[in-house]
């Protein structure tokens, strides 16, 4: 038989493809049936914090950070819960990682604030002396994307369900509705009052007088959504 | 005509053995400015914190992955298709015009391509996804230059004299199917402009931006299918394509057993696939799937040795080329590379190994011994057998050859026992507790004592790089500095002069 496909080209094209397309059919199909159900508590990422989540892949922090606690005792005592499938499922795309080196990210919204973020962001070492990271000063300049961010939140809705402005069932048993604005113009407005609350924990002047003057550096939207990282 | 040699033109060839070179080049320093980076923190601000945007470690890193894939490997498979393609079918690129202009469209939109990722990924402008960070337009473009590879690869053998095909064709046949179905699934996405607000606004935001199709773990399991089995079908089977052609050719060797090369082949195309969970070990996805990718993954050891054994084998009983042919060194040693990694791989796949193994430095190690042992010593070692043949001329230094051989072996040596030694003690370190149960150390003692081995391993890289510049130089005074041959050289090994 494989001296015939040898001589057959297109069947033994045929041949190697339905060989290498099986192993996908069996482990990635069932999965998506079933994989993507919310945990309680779960909700959708607000307007900044989307477009904080987007400075945080534009500058691939996932290079060095993961967000993915493995049931493991170190990792539970370093980081906090392990991650469960369902914290998920509005995630696109998934940012686990793959290499740490930094630490994990997944709760550090838990234990770090607003001003550690900021020290941290802008020289690495004033809060993590002998830390490697470089220092990330051009986010305190750059304006964040709201429109995509905006664009995004909508793909969301409408394309994949996620519930914006749906009550959200929550841990303590009461519901949250996350909301997302009709117009663009809404959606900067709602970004802005959003960015006032983060500049108010702030220190450096530049960004409380940018987000003063209705423009939001990059820097309060990642703070925005590292501070949402529970 | 009769009984003459065919004269196959080299043309696109030559074109992608260029870009292997400089692409590689690009790739490689980026790699050793990382290194650096990593044990010297100011060497992100190298060019001045105007440019630290620009020049530091989150901006450069996915540049040196893709380059280094998709430059600098993908070039090479290039390269050798459009040599060892015209060989083996014994049908020449001149003879048909409409494969010429296939090939040319499909170098020079290639280079569009490139350029094109080069000013996305410093502007930042990534779906995050690693080995897929492209966004869609440069997605679809990539589609399109590998079926213009395709048209490429079926169309030579649609007008082949030879029957049968040979094992390298197999190969890169299963390199085009599979790199096909793997970039088209992992990289199903929504352009966010297709969005409408409530108020009626379209357009909103950076056209090029998209979503990922998949969300969370299926996401993960996408993406992981697709990383892993990139590997395979970028890093592996086009390389073994090269070594069935190159090795025998060089050695003047039969290869050793064709049952053996049937076996692996095959083999490989079932196994490969099912590994790709073994990244995604104790993280959220179905335990059954992390299991089979734990377990698939040693099964791969079997087709991966079937064809490195196969290999070593066809040097039976000429050993002493070995010791006489730098060219034949890279290719040995490069299939003793496949070896090991082919078994480091599987060892980091073991459910405890990986706890301790996965997020660390012996990761890197892994891949790096892999990509420069395996696939860079094959891909430098094609090209050292293509040049003399491609541009006629006798090569230019074969002591330079041999210095260069033992440099970058040096390094890579520095480069996987500084990885393996930072990434155990880092593993080791996250999960010490002491007597009380607390951690024994805060993330920052890790971070400093991988210092040592962070420099040792830009030291590694350094030499790597060293030695790909003598080899640039080797082939570029190949091409231009020595007396033009009659014609090609039928049979004359490189090493002849």
């Amino acid at each position: 038989m494989f001296h015939w496909l040898e001589k057959h080209p297109f069947f033994f094209a045929v041949g190697v493809f339905v060989v290498i397309a099986f192993a996908g059919l069996i482990e990635i199909i069932p999965n998506f049936a079933q994989a993507s159900r919310p945990v309680i508590g779960t909700k959708p990422i607000s307007l900044l914090e989307q477009a904080g989540r987007d400075v945080y892949i534009k500058n691939s922090c996932n290079a060095c950070h993961s967000q993915l606690i493995r049931p493991f005792k170190a990792e539970t005592d370093r980081y906090g819960h392990y991650s469960l499938s369902g914290e998920y499922a509005y995630d696109r795309p998934f940012l686990w990682g793959s290499k740490r080196t930094g630490p994990d990210l997944h709760r550090v919204g838990s234990y770090r604030t607003t001003e550690w973020h900021e020290n941290h962001m802008k020289d690495p070492k004033s809060v993590m002396p002998s830390s490697i990271m470089p220092g990330y000063p051009w986010m305190f300049t750059n304006s964040a994307d709201i429109d995509t961010a905006y664009a995004t939140q909508l793909t969301n809705a409408q394309f994949f369900g996620v519930p914006y402005n749906k009550p959200v069932p929550m841990k303590d048993g009461s519901t949250t509705v996350v909301k997302m604005a009709d117009s663009l113009a809404e959606a900067h407005a709602m970004a802005l009052e959003e960015a006032k609350k983060i500049t108010a924990k702030m220190k450096d002047q530049d960004v409380k007088d940018a987000v003063a003057a209705g423009k939001i550096p990059e820097i309060v939207a990642l703070i925005a959504y590292l501070n949402s990282l529970k | 005509m009769e009984n003459r040699p065919l004269e196959y033109d080299y043309t696109v060839a030559k074109m992608f053995m260029f870009t292997t070179i400089v692409l590689g080049i690009v790739g490689m320093t980026i790699g050793v400015i990382l290194a650096f980076e990593l044990a010297f923190p100011s060497v992100n601000t190298i060019l001045g914190s105007g440019l630290a945007e620009y020049t530091n470690f989150s901006r450069l890193r996915p540049l040196h992955t893709d380059a280094v894939i998709f430059g600098f490997t993908l070039s090479g498979i290039f390269a050798t298709w459009y040599y060892v393609g015209q060989r083996v079918l014994k049908v020449s690129m001149a003879e048909s015009k409409f494969l010429m202009l296939i090939g040319k469209l499909h170098f020079w939109l290639y280079i569009i391509g490139v350029a094109a990722v080069v000013v996305s990924l410093f502007a930042g402008v990534t779906t995050s996804k690693e080995y897929a960070e492209f966004e869609w337009p440069i997605d679809i473009a990539i589609v399109v230059v590998w079926v213009l590879w395709g048209v490429s690869v079926f169309g030579l053998i649609g007008i082949r004299r030879e029957k049968s095909l040979y094992i390298s064709v197999w190969y890169y046949i299963a390199t085009f199917l599979g790199i096909a179905m793997l970039y088209l699934f992992n990289n199903m996405e929504i352009p966010t402009m297709l969005a409408t607000s409530p108020a009626g606004e379209t357009g909103i935001g950076a056209w090029y931006h998209s979503i990922s199709m998949y969300a969370g773990t299926n996401d993960a399991l996408v993406q992981w299918w697709y990383g892993h089995n990139a590997v395979a079908f970028g890093f592996t089977v086009p390389i073994v394509a090269m070594i069935y052609y190159f090795l025998p050719k060089e050695s003047g060797q039969a290869i050793y057993s064709y049952k053996l090369s049937l076996l692996s082949f095959w083999g490989l195309m079932f196994v490969y696939l099912w590994a790709g969970g073994h990244h995604l070990l104790y993280s959220t996805v179905p335990d059954w799937m992390q299991t089979m990718g734990s377990v698939f993954s040693v099964i791969l050891i079997l087709p991966s040795w079937g064809s490195a054994i196969n290999m070593l084998l066809t040097m039976k009983g000429e050993w002493q080329q070995v010791a006489a042919s730098p060219l034949i060194k890279f290719m040995v040693l490069a299939s003793t590379f496949y070896m090991f990694s082919t078994l480091e791989g599987p060892i980091q796949a073991i459910k405890s190994v990986n706890a301790i193994a996965h997020f660390t430095d012996w990761i890197v190690g892994h891949v790096h011994d892999g990509t420069l042992g395996w696939v860079g010593f094959m891909i430098i070692a094609a090209l050292y057998h293509m040049a003399p043949r491609v541009f006629k001329r006798e090569l230019y230094s074969k002591g330079l050859m041999a210095a260069q051989f033992w440099i970058q072996t040096l390094g890579i040596v520095l480069y996987f026992t500084s990885m393996w030694i930072a990434g155990i003690t880092q593993g080791m370190m996250w999960r010490a507790h002491d007597e009380f149960g607390n951690l024994a150390y805060s993330f920052m003692d890790t971070v400093d004592v991988l210092h040592p081995y962070y420099a040792l391993r830009g030291v590694g890289g350094l030499l790597y790089l060293v030695g790909f510049f003598m080899f640039a130089y080797n082939i570029y005074k190949t091409m231009s500095s020595r007396p033009v041959e009659e014609s090609e050289l039928q049979n004359a090994s490189p090493m002849g002069a």
